[in-house]
């Protein structure tokens, strides 16, 4: 991180979007994914990303968890301009300040819950012993208390995805990304997930960007943002708070 | 870092016992071969230069012929009895001479018989030859001049023919000759060829000259240069009188040969190294296809773990690090490899150098060498399959089925 110097302003965005366009392929078959997205978001916002498929979303949302770069416009976080960044130091921002939760929860196979939540950490270089406890404390924050030792084929949907969750705020993110993190559950599962991020949200004060499909879910978030067509249709500020 | 590294490898190769086994059996088959050809080559060469020792690091070989190798002459005049006198008086720093000729013979007694090598000589060879007398006696002077019909027997000839009885004083025939034993020769043990040394009948050289060859010849000269002398100066002084008696003008090549056993040592050392070499590299060849193994099964690794390279990535895994952990995952499979394979290798060469009666030689630079090889090969052609994970596209790897 230490190659990472952040320019302070006052009235700085956590994340920023300025026109940004992303084009896949070139020429006759050109297919422009994202055309001109403004969007900022502000530190410990809840934000649903919606948008039915081909809109843009999981595009932009790659682009926010600093997985890819825009064709052109500027991805600033926290005030960095991500696109003039190279690959090793995306991933450097991504292992500091960066949190991921993916719909097929993308654990490691025959891998403890423990040993899952302590991979990013790993990453950062924490001593094991500072690890593990903190590995514990983030399961027991989604209440997994007690299965530290099971593997994700020994877990429920649910369960893993609330495992998925604990390795991604073990690092104490400044960001959550979350894409469609209740699409393979049911909806009493679904309502305890969202429960959940609502309350780290609340109580944690971890910024979250999350997509879904599911107008029942981002009814959980503080703002919803609407895709179509590669372009932002709507941007509003939820009434109900959950 | 590193040991982080390492404990994620082994961790994945713990998931995986079965395959980890499979990937690393090239290396073990590999190792393995390398270090048995190279530890039962060692034993052999030393079995070598231990019985060359045994029979004496002073002892020069005079023979007739122009120099081409051990055994190998070409046809030349012979040697006679009165070269190897001269030879005993002329040069001073010689502590024995003994002239020798030998025919490989049936040897008769009663209704057993064997076949062994009749040799020719006087009691000098028993000197030179390190070799004593167990029981009876040595030839005296005058059955020597007389070539009498008398005989030394080897250890093995007293077995095939006389069984437990006592073969002193009894009768044997060689060919048409009926000698009398009066001694028999303490046993010697196998030679450097595998050839066993107590299979012999010692006769008087007059007895071989008349009764078996029918000529005066004397197929080599066996000299013994004396404790302390150096044998280049008898090996010369012999040289130059054998020219002289052999009438060679100065323009001449020498038409005889005097070899050390140094010499003999290092043609014989030299042929089980070559072999010893040739079938390591043959085995060499299995260990780079072990490599080859290891490559293939962790591009399949690699494959198969697409999503969970992508997972390591998106949280924020470097590309060096899974480079690394790849890497690492390849060194540590061909070193354990290599461990097992210098197990197994020990092993057998421990079974095998009892089997071929050859000294069981620990040789600590190949055993260290195989292993830093199978390290090596896990970094070589582990880095293809490390590169290309490392290189892979997170929201692809993520989106692999």
């Amino acid at each position: 991180m230490n190659m990472i110097a952040f320019s302070q302003t006052d009235n700085q965005h956590l994340i920023e979007l300025q026109g940004v366009t992303k084009v896949y392929g070139t020429g006759q078959a050109a297919m422009h994914a994202l055309r001109g997205i403004d969007l900022h978001i502000e530190e410990g916002d809840f934000v649903a990303v919606m948008g039915p498929s081909g809109s843009g979303k999981s595009t932009c949302m790659n682009i926010l968890g600093c997985l890819d770069t825009p064709t052109a416009g500027a991805y600033k976080f926290k005030g960095i301009e991500v696109g003039k960044l190279t690959r090793n130091q995306r991933t450097r921002l991504r292992r500091f300040y960066l949190g991921f939760v993916f719909q097929g929860y993308n654990l490691l196979n025959r891998t403890s819950a423990l040993e899952n939540v302590e991979l990013p950490l790993i990453y950062r270089g924490v001593p094991s012993g500072v690890r593990r406890v903190r590995a514990v404390q983030a399961l027991d924050r989604v209440g997994l208390k007690g299965w530290d030792s099971h593997t994700p084929g020994e877990l429920s949907g649910g369960q893993q995805q609330r495992v998925a969750i604990a390795r991604a705020i073990v690092t104490e993110p400044a960001v959550l990304f979350a894409d469609e993190p209740t699409g393979n559950l049911d909806t009493a599962r679904s309502r305890e997930i969202m429960d959940l991020l609502t309350e780290l949200n609340r109580d944690q004060g971890i910024t979250i960007v999350m997509v879904t499909h599911e107008m029942d879910m981002a009814a959980y978030a503080k703002r919803i943002v609407r895709f179509l067509d590669g372009l932002v249709e709507s941007d509003e500020q939820n009434g109900r708070t959950a | 870092m590193l040991w982080n590294t390492v404990l994620l490898a082994l961790r994945e190769l713990k998931r995986n016992v079965m395959r980890s086994i499979l990937t690393i059996l090239g290396i073990v088959i590999g190792v393995g071969a390398v270090i048995t050809m190279v530890t039962i080559g060692g034993g052999a060469t030393a079995q070598v230069k231990e019985q060359i020792a045994s029979m004496g690091s002073n002892l020069l070989m005079v023979s007739p012929g122009k120099r081409l190798g051990p055994g190998q002459s070409s046809g030349n005049i012979p040697f006679k009895q009165a070269d190897a006198e001269a030879i005993a008086r002329e040069v001073s720093s010689v502590a024995a001479v003994a002239p020798v000729s030998s025919k490989s013979i049936q040897a008769v007694f009663g209704n057993q018989n064997w076949s062994t090598q009749v040799t020719g000589s006087d009691n000098q060879y028993f000197r030179v030859t390190n070799r004593s007398i167990r029981s009876g006696r040595q030839f005296s002077d005058s059955e020597l001049r007389a070539g009498a019909a008398v005989c030394i027997v080897g250890e093995t000839v007293r077995k095939k023919l006389f069984g437990g009885q006592d073969p002193i004083g009894e009768k044997i025939r060689l060919q048409k000759l009926s000698c009398e034993v009066i001694g028999l020769l303490e046993g010697k043990g196998q030679s450097t060829m595998g050839m066993d040394q107590d299979d012999i009948v010692v006769i008087p050289l007059s007895t071989f000259q008349r009764r078996i060859s029918g000529n005066q010849d004397v197929a080599i000269i066996q000299v013994s240069v004396r404790d302390g002398a150096p044998t280049e100066k008898a090996q010369r002084d012999i040289q130059l009188l054998m020219r002289e008696r052999r009438h060679l003008s100065a323009s001449d090549d020498d038409n005889f040969n005097v070899m050390d056993m140094k010499e003999i040592a290092k043609m014989l050392t030299g042929t089980t190294q070559l072999l010893t070499a040739l079938l390591s590299a043959v085995a060499a060849v299995s260990l780079l296809v072990g490599g080859i193994g290891i490559m293939n099964i962790m591009l399949v690794s690699v494959t198969e773990r697409t999503r969970e390279i992508g997972i390591r990535l998106a949280i924020g895994a470097l590309e060096s690090e899974v480079l690394m952990q790849f890497l690492v995952e390849a060194v540590v499979l061909s070193s354990f490899g290599g461990l097992i394979g210098i197990a197994l290798a020990l092993t057998a060469s421990i079974w095998l150098a009892d089997v071929l009666h050859v000294p069981f030689v620990f040789n600590a630079g190949i055993v260290i060498i195989a292993f830093l090889f199978s390290a090596a090969v896990g970094v070589i052609f582990g880095y293809f399959p490390a590169f290309k994970a490392a290189r892979l596209d997170p929201i692809e790897a993520l989106r692999h089925e």
